[in-house]
């Protein structure tokens, strides 16, 4: 058996860390929120382990651009289908915890909140990344267009997220008539766990983009030794 | 590079990891100062039967690294054949 690397192991000790100190830590007592506030760890941590996955993505998109190494552009579109996940995650997360907290009686699970407006629209630029990438058939065009346009994407998600939420009335924390004061409410010991979760979870979804690169290098290899022994027949 | 992202992983860790002190001295007054405001599932907690929820989710995690774990270990022995 071989050893595992010291990151991966990182991971499973941080998510179980998460999953025991997220529900047996004590945590502020709040109205409305009650137990959910818990939902800290789980539903917000999505939305930093998908920033920080988008980030990667585009910065291998850069590197592409800079070195045009086919490597980077697996790395980025890998990336760009985490993050996707991340955010569908996100947004079911969301939905559930909205409706069974703050609209019992309206009962909606689509709340219209101006972050949740904006996130679909994030993540549809982001489906129509795969749907270009899907278009082109050349591979060097296909990784230095959808380079350029996962720079694009990534600058977009910015204000769509957090800007554009906190100018407006919104459940969440930092918009305009928001009286939930994270600096407040979330106490030092939430952060004692907020932290590790979030990079607990990205470093699972770096762990799954790492194996989906390994298995498209291998494929991508196994595809070269076989065009060679064509060469060597012919 | 990488050592440099191994070394920021850690004392990221390690920094959030230490905020528990902190928590030991804020927690208390905070909640001698408001005892019961909210309601929480106490009762829950009493019973002791959160403790199963944690565990059933330990099951669960358990389960999608264990899955997680062989699945590396595959594409390694893929790209070992593909490399021989």
């Amino acid at each position: 058996m071989k050893k595992l690397a010291w990151w991966k192991i990182l991971c499973i000790v941080l998510l179980f860390y998460t999953l025991i100190a997220g529900f047996l830590f004590d945590v502020p007592r709040r109205e409305i929120f009650n137990e959910t506030i818990r939902n800290l760890y789980f539903h917000v941590t999505m939305w930093f382990s998908m920033i920080i996955i988008f980030g990667v993505s585009v910065y291998n998109a850069l590197r592409y651009l800079r070195h045009n190494k086919p490597i980077y552009d697996y790395y980025a579109s890998e990336a760009a289908k985490m993050g996707i996940v991340f955010g569908i995650m996100g947004l079911l997360t969301g939905m559930m915890w909205a409706r069974f907290t703050w609209y019992m009686a309206d009962g909606g699970y689509w709340s219209g909140d101006p972050k949740q407006n904006m996130t679909v629209i994030g993540l549809l630029i982001y489906l129509a990344y795969f749907v270009l990438r899907g278009s082109l058939t050349d591979d060097q065009q296909r990784a230095r267009i959808s380079a350029v346009y996962n720079i694009f994407a990534f600058s977009a998600l910015i204000p769509l997220l957090y800007i554009l939420p906190r100018m407006v009335a919104s459940l969440h924390p930092g918009s305009a008539e928001n009286s939930f004061d994270i600096y407040n409410n979330i106490n030092a010991q939430m952060r004692s766990v907020f932290y590790p979760a979030v990079i607990g979870w990205t470093l699972l979804g770096w762990w799954i983009v790492t194996l989906r690169v390994r298995l498209i290098k291998a494929h991508q290899r196994f595809i070269d030794k076989e065009y060679e022994q064509e060469l060597v027949k012919s | 590079m990488r050592k440099i992202f191994k070394k920021l992983t850690f004392v990221i860790a390690f920094i959030s990891l230490s905020f528990i002190n902190l928590y030991a001295q804020g927690g208390d007054v905070a909640k001698a100062k408001k005892p019961f405001d909210a309601p929480m599932a106490d009762a829950l907690r009493a019973s002791g039967k959160i403790y199963v929820v944690v565990v059933v989710l330990g099951i669960v995690l358990t389960g999608i690294f264990i899955y997680l774990i062989s699945l590396d270990r595959k594409i390694k022995k893929i790209e070992q054949e593909v490399q021989g």
